[in-house]
């Protein structure tokens, strides 16, 4: 699960004066023409940076993004919903190695973007730094932020690199499902016992903000990058991202009788726009800058999972050094 | 056919399906490495799907619903050996479980797939399918793990050393042993012990762990009857917390 509100570097005036311009011509026109990239093709030094940028935040999305569904596994109420979250969280634990090895391919080694994870180097999805307080929270997490994750990553399968296409055609299937599983625990709660429908809107309630800021800062407010829109690594413009969330969800939610707290949220009929209140963007910078509700919890779970987990690795990194066995690409 | 006796069979082995299960999914997201992670995922959702279908063949036999039976009951009417309740602790307490567990639930669904009961037969082969691959990980790893370095040989010895007492509880003996073993239902625990600690023995002698001699430990014995760790107790109220906000809901 990811959103668009990813980060990139600045670009820089010089980035692309040292670049040999026949071969830059020559890979702009490759991408132009709609092929995709492959590792071991010619590319910008910043491309390759932005790209693994990109596809690191994604994947620590992933692993990150597990955590606060993850508590609710060893609460999920009945078979069908404790099998279906297990399956679910497993998937997008799955997602992570899968972005992972995609980003290897641009050769930063999976190690060391753990790493810069853990000392807060790179970011993640900023989402996943509020808390599930409720079943109602890790329900509305399933569908509406895997719902905005497969609008921010259907964008990002039409880009340039070859690895990281191919690795979100496969989450995009898997996510899927989540949407599905997502919306039918969402319906029950919606449509069940008065308290199981105070729980979902006071869910709601609590995930809006988070979810409008999911697809990152206003167009108007974000860096835009026409270099990195004509290499194919930023897809969609968050503004339209969200449009099209709004476009798909909005009238899913008030099918259910669920209040969306904005009261601004309505289509526009001239511009066939939504019109909505601008979430607090200065939390949003807060909350990505490190202050959030549970920026640091997050990163002491994945941190102790690291410290814990060591000796497994350094114990299977001696075994892989003594019977390495090259694997078939 | 003696139904108390068949009863008593499912109930041990969906329940001990059930727990372990849930313990492993403990590891979901917190896991060594990725890939481990998702294997201990992975093998917990196989073992709460075998439970629940153990629980339905309890259900067509008249026990109640299987979200009622696994979520609704308290500790002292769980049938699980003590093993599969004990917190998932390290890595390696968690590894050398699986290993110990599997191998003796692929033997006992072995045994079970040749079962005078249809039904269990039919299930027991479905089950045995998917366990196979449950044990082919855990001596992947054993061995890998067993023979890399000082740290890993020492905590997997270390672990298996506490874990075996507790391993031994799950063959303890049933007061139905002789009754299902004349309806042709179950071999019976001894014959299962047996060919477990032949089946652990040839992985544990690949690594550079040592096997203790197992007639000088003491099996932990209590949980078939209801007797249980301070664990479990816990473990239920977690599973339940949600469902008991109100069990006649649809969630």
């Amino acid at each position: 699960m990811y959103g668009g509100g990813n980060t990139f570097e600045k670009l820089q005036g010089t980035d692309l004066q040292n670049e040999d311009p026949q071969k830059l011509a020559e890979f702009e026109a490759r991408i132009q023409r709609g092929e995709k990239i492959e590792p071991a093709d010619w590319m910008p030094a910043l491309y390759r940076k932005q790209l693994v940028r990109m596809i690191e935040q994604h994947g620590h999305s992933e692993i990150i993004g597990a955590l606060p569904e993850g508590t609710w596994i060893t609460r999920a109420p009945g078979f069908k919903r404790k099998l279906s979250l297990m399956a679910k969280v497993q998937d997008e634990v799955g997602h992570a190695q899968l972005l992972y090895a995609a980003a290897e391919t641009l050769g930063k080694p999976r190690e060391q973007m753990i790493d810069d994870l853990i000392n807060g180097k790179s970011k993640y999805s900023n989402i996943f730094n509020y808390p599930a307080f409720t079943w109602a929270d890790a329900c509305t997490i399933s569908w509406l932020v895997d719902a905005g994750a497969i609008v921010n990553q259907l964008a990002n399968s039409r880009g340039s690199y070859g690895p990281y296409c191919r690795a979100l055609e496969r989450i995009c299937a898997e996510e899927s499902f989540h949407l599905k599983y997502g919306h039918h625990a969402v319906i029950h709660l919606a449509t069940g016992t008065p308290k199981q429908r105070e729980m979902m809107q006071a869910a709601l309630n609590r995930w809006w903000g988070p979810l409008m800021h999911f697809f990152g800062p206003p167009d108007k407010m974000s860096v835009h990058s026409e270099t990195l829109m004509r290499w194919k690594v930023k897809m969609a413009s968050n503004d339209d991202m969200r449009q099209q969330f709004l476009d798909m969800y909005v009238p899913k939610i008030w099918e259910l009788g669920l209040t969306i707290p904005d009261p601004l949220l309505r289509k526009n009929e001239e511009t066939g726009k939504w019109d909505y209140t601008e979430p607090d963007w200065e939390e949003f910078k807060r909350v990505i800058n490190g202050d959030g509700p549970l920026n640091k919890e997050r990163l002491a779970v994945r941190r102790t999972a690291e410290e814990r987990g060591k000796w497994v690795r350094d114990a299977m990194k001696k075994v892989a050094a003594k019977e390495y066995v090259t694997p078939l690409a | 056919m003696n139904t108390d006796a068949l009863k008593e069979l499912l109930y041990k082995i969906a329940d001990d399906q059930l727990i372990l299960g849930h313990r492993n999914s403990e590891w979901t997201g917190v896991g060594p490495l990725l890939e481990e992670d998702i294997a201990f995922s992975s093998m917990a959702q196989d073992k709460v799907g075998q439970s629940y279908q153990l629980y339905q063949m309890l259900h067509q036999m008249g026990e109640q619903e299987p979200d009622t039976v696994a979520f609704m009951r308290n500790a002292n009417q769980f049938h699980n050996s003590q093993f599969v309740e004990l917190p998932v602790g390290e890595y390696d307490f968690s590894l050398i479980r699986h290993f110990l567990f599997d191998h003796a639930e692929l033997i006992r669904f072995s045994m079970l797939s040749q079962s005078s009961y249809e039904p269990l037969a039919q299930l027991a082969r479905k089950i045995k399918g998917e366990l196979k691959y449950h044990v082919m990980h855990a001596n992947s790893i054993i061995k890998q793990l067993g023979n890399a370095t000082e740290e890993s040989i020492s905590r997997l010895q270390k672990s298996l050393e506490g874990a075996l007492p507790y391993a031994l509880g799950l063959f303890e003996p049933s007061p139905f042993e002789e009754a299902l073993k004349e309806g042709g239902i179950f071999e019976g625990e001894t014959a299962l012990q047996a060919k477990w600690e032949e089946s652990i023995r040839k992985i544990v002698e690949q690594t550079a762990l040592q096997l203790p001699d197992l007639k000088t430990l003491t099996p932990v014995y209590g949980g078939r009857s209801g007797v249980h760790t301070e664990h479990l107790q816990p473990l239920l109220d977690e599973m339940a917390e949600v469902f008991r906000v109100d069990p006649t809901a649809e969630w």
